[in-house]
């Protein structure tokens, strides 16, 4: 007989997406005056041709590169949430790095990537660096960071790279040979994805496999247990911000070089923000990150859909999937249920014996 | 450098600052009372971002103020009540609750605006209203003073009041008293007989009161509409506030006065020569500054 009780985790995190989608439904007929043909285009819009499904992926890119990093930091405990600042900075100076060198493919696209991974390292840097040295809250201070992040981005872009031909405020084109290699034709899914699926399982292996990846998750499940174990704590906490911001830069310069081909932004991006709520579904598991990333941004190719055709503003996205959120985090959401299983386990055991 | 001392010392500059200062007061009191009883409400800002929505529609509809003052704060409280009821009786991590919550308020406030108005950016299509400003009458008349502090939307005068109101709830009542012990000792305080979860409800609630107030003063008075995310992190300053301050009434004031020059300041040199990115990412800054001051001179102590 299948163990239910082991896939408990899993089985909340379905239920609660199960309920995410019947509420969808629920607001849709609520508000749309034509709801049927809405759930229609919400629904199967996305699969209905191949960009629509390319779509998936491409938003699935940035959200899988936002959300690894994200999870090395909720998995040390930290309530560290400045992938936004990262993205924003790494974004930026690869942009910069991008326009004004030249190099062949090869060469220019590793560089640029190393770019921006250093300034999202050294944003990421900072709030664990504040953390141990001043006790300064994480929270607040990468939270600050994305502000700060967003006015020196945009300010960098506007005096030192900005297209003097174009009416508002983007970037001069990034030369050809910084572009990201388009994988599949008639779509735009591009090299990052590949980079983002080889990303979260390496931060798989680190987290599960490594010395430094069990001190992490160690210090997240008991700061001081994981002291009193020789655990430099302090160190733990600064690497896993610097990773955490070094993956969101990694994320921001994937999008400019496979989608964009230019700085556009004139805020933080929304996957910023979806990224922390994709890692809070996926429970910190990179693994799972993959499969909430999808889901996501099928949910967010469906509301383009129904956007285009019906009368539901995108945003009923952000909607669904925060109240998932609250969903899957809610401890004693389905504990009755558990402690029954737990329950039964155990008399079964106990019977057998 | 003239130029910017003349506006310091100009009396629109110090009106200005009152005006700017007031959603933060409101803001920080939200914080306060809610670390003081040791749930610390990171969602104040999508509470006023969700309070300065209803507030524009419901006065819009109804042209009611008071209607749409009370249904604002209600649907800030029902905002802390979410939040409580996850955090309180579900369990969830109040930090990462509040993420949701923020994020969840930044889209249904879009959502809604969409719907009323078929745009996402503005309220302006509604003609909503503004709560009134006040002259005050003998101050009005004072020299200096006067121009400053009269004339002033009802809201500035009331964040006054409500810092008082704060610090009379806090040490003179028995409901603050057990605030307080909550935020101290849940473990002590349970085994007296009080109950740690309403105690942490109603500081919630209250919490939610102030930060809504603070979210009708941004579109129904600072402004006379809604614009999306309009807070600015006006939530999260707040909450820096209230840390730093240690959640004491005088310095709430004072360190909302503090940031609210520092805006202010920003708002007057956005009108210089000086890249507006540059001015306008001061106030972040000189968050992380004062808490680093504020770290520094804590590490000193011990």
């Amino acid at each position: 007989m299948l163990k239910l009780i082991k896939y408990i985790d899993l089985i909340r995190i379905f239920i609660a997406i199960l309920i995410g989608f019947i509420l969808t439904i629920g607001i849709i007929y609520g508000v749309s005056e034509d709801a049927s043909t809405t759930i229609w285009y919400f629904f199967l819009g996305p699969f209905s041709n191949i960009s629509g499904m390319g779509n998936i992926f491409e938003t699935a890119t940035p959200l899988i590169l936002t959300a690894v990093g994200t999870a090395i930091a909720f998995q040390a405990g930290l309530i560290y949430i400045g992938a936004g600042g990262a993205i924003f900075i790494g974004a930026t100076m690869g942009t910069l790095i991008a326009i004004f060198s030249n190099a062949p493919t090869f060469i220019h696209i590793p560089f640029i990537l190393l770019v921006a991974l250093l300034a999202g390292a050294f944003i990421g840097y900072i709030p664990g660096y504040l953390r141990v040295k001043l006790r300064i809250h994480e929270f607040i201070s990468s939270l600050m960071l994305n502000y700060i992040a967003t006015f020196v981005g945009i300010y960098i872009i506007k005096y030192y790279a900005r297209d003097m031909a174009a009416a508002l405020l983007q970037s001069r084109e990034l030369p050809k040979t910084a572009w990201f290699l388009r994988i599949i034709p008639g779509t735009r899914i591009h090299l990052g994805f590949i980079l983002a699926i080889i990303l979260s399982l390496l931060a798989y292996f680190f987290l599960y496999h490594t010395r430094w990846g069990y001190e992490i998750r160690m210090v997240g499940k008991n700061a001081d247990f994981a002291r009193f174990n020789g655990i430099d704590v302090n160190k733990v906490i600064v690497i896993s911000t610097t990773l955490a911001g070094a993956t969101a830069g990694i994320a921001g310069i994937s999008e400019i070089m496979g989608i964009y081909h230019r700085f556009q932004w004139k805020a933080l991006p929304c996957f910023s923000l979806e990224g922390i709520l994709v890692v809070i579904i996926a429970r910190n598991n990179p693994l799972l990150i993959i499969p909430v990333s999808f889901l996501i941004a099928y949910l967010k190719t469906g509301a383009q859909y129904a956007a285009l055709i019906g009368d539901i503003p995108s945003e009923i996205v952000t909607i669904i999937i925060s109240i998932i959120v609250f969903l899957v985090t809610a401890e004693l959401f389905l504990e009755k249920w558990k402690q029954r299983l737990t329950f039964k386990e155990a008399t079964k055991d106990e019977l057998r014996s | 450098m003239s130029f910017v001392l003349d506006t310091i010392f100009s009396v629109s500059f110090w009106f200005s600052v009152l005006r700017v200062t007031t959603p933060l007061i409101w803001a920080s009191l939200g914080a306060a009372i809610s670390i003081e009883s040791n749930v610390i409400n990171i969602a104040i800002d999508g509470i006023m971002l969700v309070a300065a929505l209803v507030g524009v529609i419901i006065s819009a509809f109804t042209h009611n103020l008071c209607l749409a003052l009370f249904l604002a704060v209600l649907a800030g409280v029902g905002m802390a009540c979410i939040l409580g009821y996850f955090n309180l009786k579900l369990k969830t991590n109040i930090f990462i609750g509040g993420i949701a919550l923020n994020i969840f308020a930044s889209g249904i406030t879009i959502f809604i605006l969409y719907l009323t108005t078929h745009d996402k950016a503005v309220s302006s299509s509604l003609k909503s209203l503004v709560l009134p400003s006040w002259d005050i009458p003998l101050i009005k008349n004072i020299n200096i003073l006067g121009p400053i502090l009269s004339g002033q939307n009802v809201l500035t005068y009331f964040a006054m009041v409500g810092i008082i109101l704060y610090y009379f709830l806090l040490y003179h009542t028995k409901l603050g008293l057990h605030i307080r012990a909550v935020g101290e000792n849940s473990e002590a305080v349970r085994s007296v007989g009080i109950s740690v979860v309403r105690t942490k409800f109603i500081a919630l609630i209250l919490s939610g009161i102030f930060a809504s107030l603070g979210g009708v003063f941004l579109s129904m008075g600072y402004l006379s509409f809604f614009v999306k995310d309009m807070t600015g992190g006006r939530g999260f300053i707040g909450l820096a506030i209230a840390l730093m301050s240690k959640n004491q009434p005088v310095g709430l004031l004072l360190s909302s006065l503090l940031f609210g020059i520092t805006m202010q300041i920003v708002n007057n040199i956005k009108t210089l020569r000086i890249p507006s990115e540059l001015v306008e990412l001061i106030p972040y800054v000189v968050v992380i500054l004062v808490l680093m001051f504020y770290g520094i001179g804590r590490k000193k102590k011990e």
